[in-house]
């Protein structure tokens, strides 16, 4: 009964991993520009579909056709920044809302005229079946290495964030957008390399989450929220607790699940509104 | 001497709110220059102006013969014009080092600051140079925020009340850095409440008054009525 359980956390905690995959990239671009973008989880489709798109009209691997995306998904991102969202930052934090909930909608449509509601899956073979066994407990592959991938990625960036001349730029904008300027910084540059950034990550998030589990151009806004949650369990713009946020939450899922299987989601949603109550700027607030 | 930065007729608007009319202002190169004037007179905005940190025409501010009114801050910065903002503005996230090391982002030129020589005019960041900035008392702030301007090595150093809040001994400590700041040959305009700091520290006065220039002079040539009367309009 007790190993049970134990096992069940364990699949909870490496869900978490691909939650934090989720929340990572909106959590950067929330603590550096102040901005949501409601088109996050649609974006993590999209970008599902385009690893798709790849392997199958150029016949790429999966992998590969990840690591050739990475350096255009950035440019998109930078330049969907630099083009449209910037012009949306300023007074009035509707505006950047109601065109990201824009985008939202037309990527959610433009994907079923492009590929149709049905359900697919990125296929990466005999590796999505396999195992590992750690003492009593077996663990997926697939799992382990998206929860690895999480760990790596947030320590990435927090290298990135604490340990180099952009990460210092990038946390000055954070502070004041204004005042960065006097000191010869573009903010709206900054800005524009953040969301770069963050399209690098869910386009990674998007190999995990298509190689784990079926999707289609539905997804979108559950994938979002799983996101918020993970950040505002974690706490607003801190890397390491978007990480502990994403595990609260898988942890949460996973043990309501095993009770009872439709409790799965809604037990995520019940410690996400606990967590608001108790401790409403999240466990690790950014200082 | 040349003329560093001059203004023709500068108007600085906040939207349909007029802050500053019409202002001539020049200053030389090695010159300190004081803007005095009482609060709202129109001297931050002014500042501002110069830094660009608010809009004005292209031909209203020129820099070394060059018009640059209008040009955003982060390239006013490069040009060689750094602003000490009023209130400090330091990165509250970021240590004393970290916020110095931003200053150097908008150097184009070598004029012999860096960090090393920023930590010989104030020694004390040195000691305190990894803690986070709110953990600093009001002087040393203030001492990061001139540091960090001066990363950039500027030809012109704009301070916006830098003494503002400060102890006397602070307020003593920062004009002797200034001093020293100006002694290596850098263009300086302080805007300043303080008169008496503002008359001490300067080459030239000028006394703004509801926007406008009231008074301009030096101080040795300025008595104590024609102040008062520029200052208080009475």
């Amino acid at each position: 009964m007790a190993m049970d359980l134990l096992n069940t956390i364990l699949q909870g905690v490496l869900l978490g991993g691909l939650y934090a995959l989720y929340a990572a990239g909106l959590s950067l671009i929330f603590g550096v520009m102040r901005l949501i973008n409601l088109a996050h989880g649609d974006f993590i489709v999209l970008s599902a579909f385009v690893l798709l798109a790849m392997a199958t009209g150029f016949g790429l691997s999966l992998p590969f056709a990840l690591l050739i995306a990475l350096p255009f998904v950035f440019a998109f991102g930078w330049g969907l920044q630099r083009i449209l969202l910037n012009r949306t930052l300023g007074d009035d934090i509707l505006l950047p809302l109601l065109v990201t909930f824009g985008l939202s909608i037309i990527i959610q449509n433009g994907l079923l005229l492009g590929f149709s509601a049905d359900s697919r899956k990125l296929a990466l073979g005999p590796i999505e079946a396999a195992s590992v066994s750690l003492g009593d407990f077996t663990l997926g592959l697939i799992p382990l290495i998206t929860f690895i991938s999480a760990v790596l990625l947030i320590g990435g960036l927090s290298v990135l964030f604490y340990g180099t001349r952009l990460g210092r730029t990038l946390r000055a904008t954070s502070d004041s957008a204004e005042i960065v300027q006097i000191v010869g910084v573009n903010p709206r540059h900054v800005f524009a390399v953040a969301m770069g950034l963050s399209f690098v990550v869910l386009t990674i998030a998007a190999f995990f989450m298509g190689v784990r589990s079926n999707f289609d151009p539905s997804l979108g806004p559950a994938r979002l929220l799983y996101a918020f949650e993970a950040v505002v369990i974690g706490g607003l713009g801190s890397l390491w607790g978007t990480l502990a946020g994403g595990i609260v939450l898988g942890v949460a899922q996973a043990v309501g699940g095993r009770i009872n299987p439709e409790w799965q989601i809604l037990a995520g949603h019940l410690v996400f509104l606990a967590v608001i109550l108790i401790r409403p700027r999240g466990l690790f607030p950014k200082q | 001497m040349t003329v560093a930065i001059e203004t023709r007729a500068l108007d600085v608007f906040y939207g349909d709110f007029q802050a500053v009319y019409g202002i001539n202002f020049h200053i030389e190169h090695g010159e300190t220059i004081a803007i005095i004037g009482a609060n709202g007179a129109g001297k931050s905005s002014f500042l501002k102006a110069l830094s660009g940190m608010v809009a004005a025409k292209p031909e209203q501010i020129i820099l070394d013969g060059q018009g640059v009114g209008g040009r955003p801050a982060y390239d006013m910065v490069k040009l060689g014009v750094a602003l000490v903002p009023e209130g400090r503005r330091l990165f509250p996230s970021l240590t004393v080092e970290e916020n110095l090391l931003m200053g150097a982002r908008g150097r184009t030129v070598d004029r012999g600051w860096t960090l090393e020589t920023v930590c010989e005019l104030f020694p004390i960041l040195k000691e305190r140079r990894h803690q986070i900035a709110p953990t600093l008392s009001g002087g040393q702030q203030q001492m990061v925020a001139i540091g960090r301007a001066l990363m950039s090595n500027p030809s012109v150093l704009l301070c916006d009340e830098v003494s503002l809040g400060l102890s006397p001994a602070a307020v003593k400590s920062v004009y002797l850095a200034i001093d020293e700041i100006k002694k290596r040959g850098t263009t300086i305009v302080l805007v300043e409440q303080d008169l008496n700091t503002a008359l001490s520290a300067a080459d030239r006065v000028y006394c703004f008054m509801e926007g406008r220039v009231s008074l301009e002079g030096r101080p040795s040539e300025l008595s104590k009525t024609d102040i008062h009367k520029a200052y208080f309009g009475t």
